[in-house]
């Protein structure tokens, strides 16, 4: 049973606050996904998104219903993942772990010294085939959990939760240009992944 | 000028300035140079088109 069910909905609305907790339970495994990517903390993200459910519930006229429930919920996710951040920012492994991370250039595997491909790219078909296919979906969330931590946390807050760059550089104390060259590693992370992963078989592509 | 516009990049650099095109806008340098790059590069036009893809794979994973 949903922790929120034992909250009574207002009187006369009872019907669609049930319906309103029901569709915000359908997206409960999803927006902790989210979290746990973001905050690699399985108790930290339970937090997150009991608060956001929480929140999402009692603001709930405020959905006006112009974006989807999910949508609406992943920006009610986003400041509540900027406060928990917040909140963490004491723990000094964070800025250890994220200089490793950012460790620039000096070897890059998938270049050669010229600085052209070692592997060029795959041809990866009809982008259509792909992204209509679940299957396509979770490949893509395990080459997400693959991810070093702090990367896959950067690439969250930008890809995901949509916050501006600013924002994440002041939110996780880094640099503009550490902040690219973790994007940067997570996208070229991402690709080989799902080259990987989905678009060497050729039944797929 | 004319040296520095027809200088390439390399495909480690001009793989950097797709992924930074995402999060701000490049110079006017930068924007010319990865042009020309793509223009004579298959692999990097594959790999800028698989960049979008990725983009569009998480707006959906999000919506």
């Amino acid at each position: 049973m949903p922790y929120y069910s034992r909250l009574d909905p207002a009187e006369g609305t009872a019907l669609d606050a049930s319906d309103f907790t029901v569709e915000l339970d359908r997206h409960r495994r999803y927006l902790l996904r989210v979290a746990q990517l973001q905050l690699r903390d399985a108790a930290a993200a339970e937090d997150v998104v009991q608060e956001t459910l929480v929140a999402a519930l009692s603001a709930r006229e405020g959905f006006t219903g112009r974006s989807s429930v999910k949508t609406w919920l992943t920006g009610i996710l986003k400041h509540k993942i900027v406060d928990a951040i917040r909140q963490k920012q004491r723990q000094p492994v964070v800025a250890a772990s994220f200089d490793e991370e950012t460790d620039l250039d000096d070897f890059d595997p998938l270049f050669k010294d010229n600085g052209a491909w070692q592997a060029p790219p795959a041809d990866w078909g009809d982008p259509e085939n792909a992204l209509s296919r679940q299957e396509f979906m979770s490949v893509m969330e395990m080459c997400l959990e693959r991810l070093p931590p702090n990367t896959a946390r950067v690439f969250v807050m930008r890809e995901v939760l949509e916050l501006e760059t600013e924002e994440i550089c002041k939110e996780l104390t880094i640099t503009a240009n550490n902040l690219w060259v973790i994007l940067y590693r997570a996208r070229m992370s991402l690709r080989e992944c799902l080259e990987r992963n989905w678009f060497s078989d050729p039944a797929r592509a | 000028m004319l040296h520095r516009l027809t200088h390439m990049v390399s495909c480690k650099e001009a793989t950097r300035l797709l992924s930074q095109a995402e999060d701000h806008r490049l110079s006017h340098m930068e924007r010319i140079k990865l042009r020309l790059h793509l223009l004579a590069c298959v692999a990097c036009s594959r790999f800028s088109r698989q960049l979008a893809l990725m983009r569009e794979a998480v707006s959906r994973f999000r919506t």
